[in-house]
């Protein structure tokens, strides 16, 4: 690991003047940028670890009723919230199917948003990966898995954004807020990560000395709490990262959708969501045939970028069955367990 | 050269450290003697590093020493009293919950854990998903999951 | 610190000791517990890694990032010019060997790559050595090297190897055989059916990584090597060790404790530990070097992938006419180890034509080795599927047709079983299951949730491998003993159940017996593998507390003073450290006494364990065993759970029960990860495993292991070896990655063509 330089700000002011030494990175948890140095994906020149920035810490609903999240808040403690088991608890339950309980406890929510692909190319910093360094190349051209993107992608990249966090949190139109040298700003969790098309090694919109301060999700997400589920599948039953998954908020009334919100992830470079298939639902009765359209439009454009044809229809039937258990949901439960197929069909 | 003062099964330690790349699972084991945590990967995916650091379970390999300054570390040196290991030592060896027993230290932190979140009860599939954070290659997991159980029922019973 | 928590460390002549745990921290009896148990749960068990001699420099492998070509350039300066760094080793500066890495003069001299030039050979070989005086520094002067290749296109997978056809396959395997004649069965069979299928590469795995220690002593005026390193057979490696480095095989003392799972890869000699040990005598300090979980895909040994194709012939009446198993085994372009595959199927169902054949396909790969079960686990996977492809084809239960093809001879050889208690098996498992009433199609069960519903067996069998090993057992005065032996415990319980067979032979109680191992300076126990180290370092245990009553007998026997004096005709027992007469066991004395007056401080004996040539000749001696599984698979998502197995064994003399239940639930487990999630996935551009780490190469975590039966059917065997016991630790595996598959197959109606099995194969 290349020798770097550590700084633990203990103000936001702090904070963003050490952000302001060349070659500085924001520092969390480290449970992947860590890891990136290890295998020397990343080299930076200094850490600027902000989990002792106090003003990052807190969890706190304002006036207007947006539950604003501190970027230090370690993702155990999201999850445990009381406030967001009430907000979005299928921000809740994404959070306990990622990962491990030790990550969890030590990665924050800032990183789960900024961390970066597990596409093997990427932390290999002898292969290819335009993603990695803004080169040409992309080893996952010739060869790409299960783990790769089926919309969304380039020729420039694959990858697929490993975020489970982030797949609800896109579907309630959460936003990021930043803070850096030009003052606070704040931007759509959806516009902030971004498509790898020309430019794949820009992986997000965070500018030069900024950093994530907070993630705000906005109000209106608790209208949808009630019926709202995180759905993930995947082979190991825990401690591995999706093959899809979908995060499915539905509000019915009178046997009609009035509302939906849906996003994917393990498909694409960032947490896939299509607005249209959340308005064509609207006035449609709530019914399987209604959520697979909406899957459908969902999927419109996907494609292989590999050998990974099969999560096209895999993804489909994840958001049809999410919807499924959205729509079945009882209001204001709180979930222990993950977004497991195995332990939340309910019991015929 | 930064100092580093925080907690070590219960005695303060202060260390002298130079390089600011050392984990906390490096600092136990190469600098204080500490070698019950061990590097499985490195990189946060077996487990077998697991400490609590202010009563949470985390990976060591992926903490950064420096980052601890004030914090509390405890490791499977100290987790018995005197003569007296602590109740998930003993429900170990009383379900044969190991084999190799190279992760056993982190399956047992880890536990240690998962009690002190004090969320999963004795529910089977609960302790499942709880310890699925550390790996084992024996294939021992029958046996870790029944001591676990164990614990956590009498724990949750106050029979402790 | 209390006493019973204190690290395990080595005695001035390089032994270990572990004495029976205070009753209150562990049983004892036969189910003892593990001698081990209390230092494993301490945290004072001591791993190769655990080891930091004073001023110990720290050695990092470089790996190579290609799998053909050569090494064209690193930057050596930069290294070197890291603070702290004081060492690079290359092919240019590595000191001389006495034996080049490639040369056999033993089976076991596994080529290996200890910098003898610059080609790469595959990915992940070591192609250079850094030592600094921190591990940070040396890891990061590893990076800084940043090597230049030339890289050429590397063959990878089946369709780019190169076939040869081997001589022998495994160890020492005859790579073809058949009785019978095929062609004849198959025309004479009402069914014909056939199935391929392919297994991946699949890496141990070990939780421990690899580790070497090695620190250079003067002892007896002489420079010997202390090598700490976790081993399965650390006599003889320390001999093939020696041989690298030019010195007497005794001056290589190989210390290994504690092994943190071996499975077969801690058989190897691999690089990176001739390496440190070079390294160390040309700095004059000592030199740790621990492998990173990445290194452990390359230069250390795996499962290599098989494409098997079986050929089963039926009648009408569900009998065999014809069975033929062909494997395709990947290996490397350097060695000859090609897995054993065909094996699995040539001891186990009674078909007069049956046949195996092998062909090795080479490619820019590490050596492929042992992993636990060679040949059988793979070939079994196979088997056990074709098996319930050919039941279905005459519509029979998979029991029956498995029980209707009941081999009661050998039928590849007519050999006799020395044991086989398989029908036991088979009965027990299925009540303990549930097996009754199956239905016979696919798709035909539901569970209360809607899944899809799967019940399916495999059957188990595993060869009874037994070596030759030696041990000794000294009695003391007080009546309490020392068992020896370079005993390996990686897990499996010799700690414990080593000293339980010395206890027996010397007729005393277990907990008066400290054990003595983990060593290469006591007799050689022979290598842990092939399920064969209780049998082989147990047999020689009790032979040596045999030997001890021996001449504690002729003692007695012979002295006027003994109330045994005489008694010799009608012979003697050694009971709880006593000698009883055998006519009247009223009448006897103890031990203590015996030697007492004999002026005797300890009484040493030795012992032999190895297998009577007759016996082998005679007998074909395998465990046996019935594995059930139940799967529930979501119908949409294809999501599989396995949730609950049912595992029956037959496995000689049970010595300890514990150990025993232990080892077969980890051999399920195995057979489930095997079935569902081990998968090495291979990198076509640069030949590296891209999956080379325990978040990409899935080994089942907690929350996929279900429920687990294990029971044992206890079979009395006097041919097998003098215990009579047969091995447990890879019989598990066998039948179970079947079990798992034919419960797919029986929920889904999908035949699987590949391990593992995905989602995607799954018609939903």
């Amino acid at each position: 690991m290349k020798a770097f330089q550590y700084l633990n700000p203990k103000t936001l002011p702090e904070a963003l003047a050490a952000m302001a030494l060349p070659g500085s990175v924001a520092y969390g948890g480290g449970t992947n940028l860590l890891d990136l140095m290890k295998t020397g994906a990343a080299t930076p020149d200094g850490l600027v670890d902000l989990t002792g920035v106090q003003a990052l810490q807190s969890i706190t609903l304002d006036d207007a009723g947006n539950l604003r999240i501190g970027a230090a808040v370690r993702n155990a403690t999201l999850a445990r919230a009381p406030l967001l088991r009430a907000h979005a608890p299928m921000v809740a339950e994404a959070l306990l199917s990622g990962a491990s309980a030790q990550i969890r406890n030590m990665a924050t929510v800032a990183g789960n948003v900024l961390q970066e692909t597990r596409c093997p190319y990427f932390a290999n910093p002898d292969a290819a990966c335009a993603r990695r360094d803004g080169g040409q190349g992309c080893d996952a051209r010739v060869h790409a898995g299960r783990e790769h993107a089926v919309i969304g992608w380039s020729e420039a990249c694959r990858a697929v954004h490993p975020s489970d966090m982030c797949v609800p949190l896109v579907a309630l139109d959460a936003k990021v807020e930043l803070s850096g040298p030009e003052g606070v700003r704040l931007v759509a969790l959806s516009d902030f990560l971004t498509l790898p098309e020309e430019t794949p090694n820009r992986r997000n919109l965070l500018g030069s000395g900024e950093i994530i301060t907070a993630l705000v999700i906005p109000a209106a997400a608790t209208a949808l709490a009630g019926q709202s589920r995180y759905l993930k599948v995947r082979e190991r039953t825990s401690f591995a990262f999706a093959l899809v998954s979908a995060a499915a908020a539905v509000q019915i009334a009178g046997g009609k959708v009035i509302r939906a919100r849906l996003a994917l992830g393990g498909i694409a470079p960032k947490p896939w969501r299509v607005p249209e298939a959340e308005e064509a639902m609207v006035g449609r009765a709530a019914t399987p045939e209604t959520y697979r359209m909406a899957a459908e439009i969902a999927l419109q454009g996907a494609a292989p970028s590999g050998d990974n044809g099969f999560k096209i229809e895999l993804a489909k039937r994840t958001v049809a069955r999410a919807f499924e258990w959205a729509a079945a949901d009882v209001p204001g439960l709180g979930r222990d367990l993950p977004a497991s197929v195995f332990d939340t069909i309910p019991e015929a | 050269m930064s100092g580093l003062e925080f907690v070590v099964n219960g005695a303060a330690c202060g260390v002298a450290l130079e390089d600011p790349r050392v984990t906390l699972l490096d600092l136990l084991r190469d600098r204080l003697g500490l070698t019950g945590a061990k590097k499985g990967c490195d990189r946060g995916q077996c487990g077998a590093c697991t400490v609590l650091v202010n009563g949470a379970r985390v990976n060591a390999c992926l903490t950064l020493a420096v980052a601890l300054q004030g914090a509390e570390v405890t490791t499977v040196e100290g987790l018995s009293e005197g003569g007296n290991l602590h109740p998930m030592q003993q429900a170990f060896l009383d379900h044969d919950a190991l084999q190799c027993g190279f992760c056993t230290p982190g399956q047992i932190l880890s536990a240690i854990g998962l009690m002190n979140e004090g969320e999963s009860g004795d529910d089977v599939a609960r302790v499942r998903e709880g310890m699925s954070g550390n790996l084992c290659r024996c294939g021992a997991q029958p046996g870790i999951v029944a001591a676990v159980q164990e614990v956590l029922q009498a724990h949750s019973s106050g029979s402790r | 610190m209390p006493d019973d928590f204190r690290k395990i460390t080595p005695d001035a002549d390089h032994g270990f000791s572990i004495a029976a745990p205070p009753r209150r921290f562990g049983t004892g009896g036969q189910s003892a517990a593990r001698r081990d148990g209390l230092a494993k749960v301490t945290g004072a068990a001591r791993y190769t890694a655990d080891v930091s001699p004073a001023k110990a420099l720290h050695g990092v492998i470089v790996s190579a990032r290609i799998a053909r070509g050569r090494v064209a350039a690193m930057n050596v300066a930069a290294a070197m010019a890291h603070p702290g760094v004081v060492e690079v080793m290359t092919p240019q500066n590595r000191p001389p060997l006495a034996q080049h890495p490639d040369e056999k003069r033993h089976p076991f001299n596994f080529r290996h790559e200890a910098l003898q030039d610059d080609r790469v050979r595959y990915a992940g070989q070591a192609i250079a050595m850094v030592l600094g005086d921190s591990l940070e520094a040396a890891t990061e002067g590893a990076r800084l090297l940043a090597p230049v290749y030339e890289a050429e296109v590397p063959r990878i997978g089946f369709d780019a190897a190169e076939p040869w056809t081997p001589q022998m396959v495994g160890f020492f395997a005859p790579a073809t055989h058949e009785i019978g004649n095929i062609a004849k069965g198959l025309a004479d069979a009402d069914v014909v059916s056939e199935i391929t299928m392919d297994t991946p590469a699949q890496f141990h795995n070990a939780m421990e990584p690899h580790a070497i220690v090695a620190e250079w002593v003067q002892e007896d005026g002489r420079a010997r090597l202390l090598l700490d390193t976790p081993n399965q057979g650390p006599v003889m490696t320390a001999g093939l060790l020696a041989g690298y480095l030019g010195i007497a095989a005794e001056d290589v003392v190989l210390r290994t404790p504690f092994i943190g799972g071996g499975f077969g890869s801690k058989l190897m000699i691999y690089g990176a530990m001739v390496l440190t040990a070079l390294a160390a005598r040309a700095q004059g300090r000592a030199v740790k070097t621990v492998l990173t979980r990445a290194q452990m895909y390359g230069p250390v040994g795996h499962r290599a992938g098989t494409r098997q194709k079986l050929t089963l012939g039926v009648a009408r009446d569900g009998r065999l006419t014809a069975l033929s198993h062909d494997v395709q085994a990947l290996t490397s372009s350097f060695e000859d180890f090609v897995e054993p595959a065909g094996r699995a199927s040539q001891h186990l169902y009674a078909a007069p034509n049956l046949a195996m054949s092998h062909i090795g396909l080479r490619g820019d790969i590490g050596t492929p080795l042992a992993m636990r079960a060679p040949g059988e686990a793979s070939g079994s996977a196979a088997l056990e599927v074709a098996m319930d492809v050919a039941a279905d084809a005459v519509g029979l239960d998979p029991l029956e047709f498995r029980l209707r093809n009941y081999a009661e001879v050998d039928p590849s050889t007519g050999q006799a079983f020395s044991s086989k208690a398989l029908r036991e098996c088979y009965a027990q498992g299925a009540a303990a299951f549930g097996w009754a009433g199956r239905p016979l199609a696919a798709r035909s069960m539901r569970d209360r949730r809607g899944r899809l519903l799967g019940w399916g067996m495999g059957t188990a069998q595993y060869l009874c491998t037994m070596y030759r090993g030696e041990a000794r057992v000294i009695l003391r005065g007080d009546g309490s003993a020392v068992a020896e032996v370079a005993g390996v415990d990686m897990g499996q319980g010799a700690w414990t159940i080593l000293a339980q067979t010395a206890a027996e032979g010397l007729g005393i109680s277990p907990e008066k017996v400290l054990l003595r191992s983990g060593s290469s300076v006591l007799p050689d126990g022979s290598v842990a593998g092939g399920s064969g180290h209780t049998a082989t370092a147990g047999t020689a245990l009790s032979e040596a507390g045999k030997d001890v009553v021996k001449q504690l007998t002729a003692l007695a026997l012979n002295d006027p003073k003994s109330p045994l004096f005489g008694a010799g005709n009608s012979g003697v027992l050694a009971v709880e450290g006593r000698l009883l007469r055998a006519d009247n066991p009223a009448v006897g004395e103890a031990y203590v006494d015996i030697m007492a007056r004999a002026g005797l401080r300890d009484l040493t004996g030795t012992g032999v364990g190895e297998r009577a040539a007759e016996n082998a000749e005679k007998y074909a001696m395998f465990s046996h065993g019935a594995v059930f599984a139940e799967v529930a698979i979501d119908p949409d998502l294809g999501q599989i759970l396995v949730t609950r197995m049912v595992g029956a064994f037959a496995a000689g003399r049970i010595l300890n029960p514990r150990m025993v239940q232990s080892q077969l639930e980890g051999g399920m487990i195995w057979g489930l990860s095997f079935a569902l999630h081990e998968e090495a996935v291979f990198d076509p551009t640069s030949g590296k495993v891209l999956n080379d780490d325990l978040a990409g190469y899935h080994i089942p975590v907690h929350a996929d292991i279900p429920a687990i039966q294990t029971m044992t059917v206890e079979e009395i065997d006097p041919f097998v070896n003098a215990l009579g016991v047969k091995g447990v630790g890879e019989v598990g595996i066998t039948g179970s990655v079947g079990a798992i598959a034919n419960a797919i197959r029986h929920a889904t109606g999908y035949t699987p063509t590949k391990f593992p099995i995905r989602i995607e194969d799954l018609p939903l």
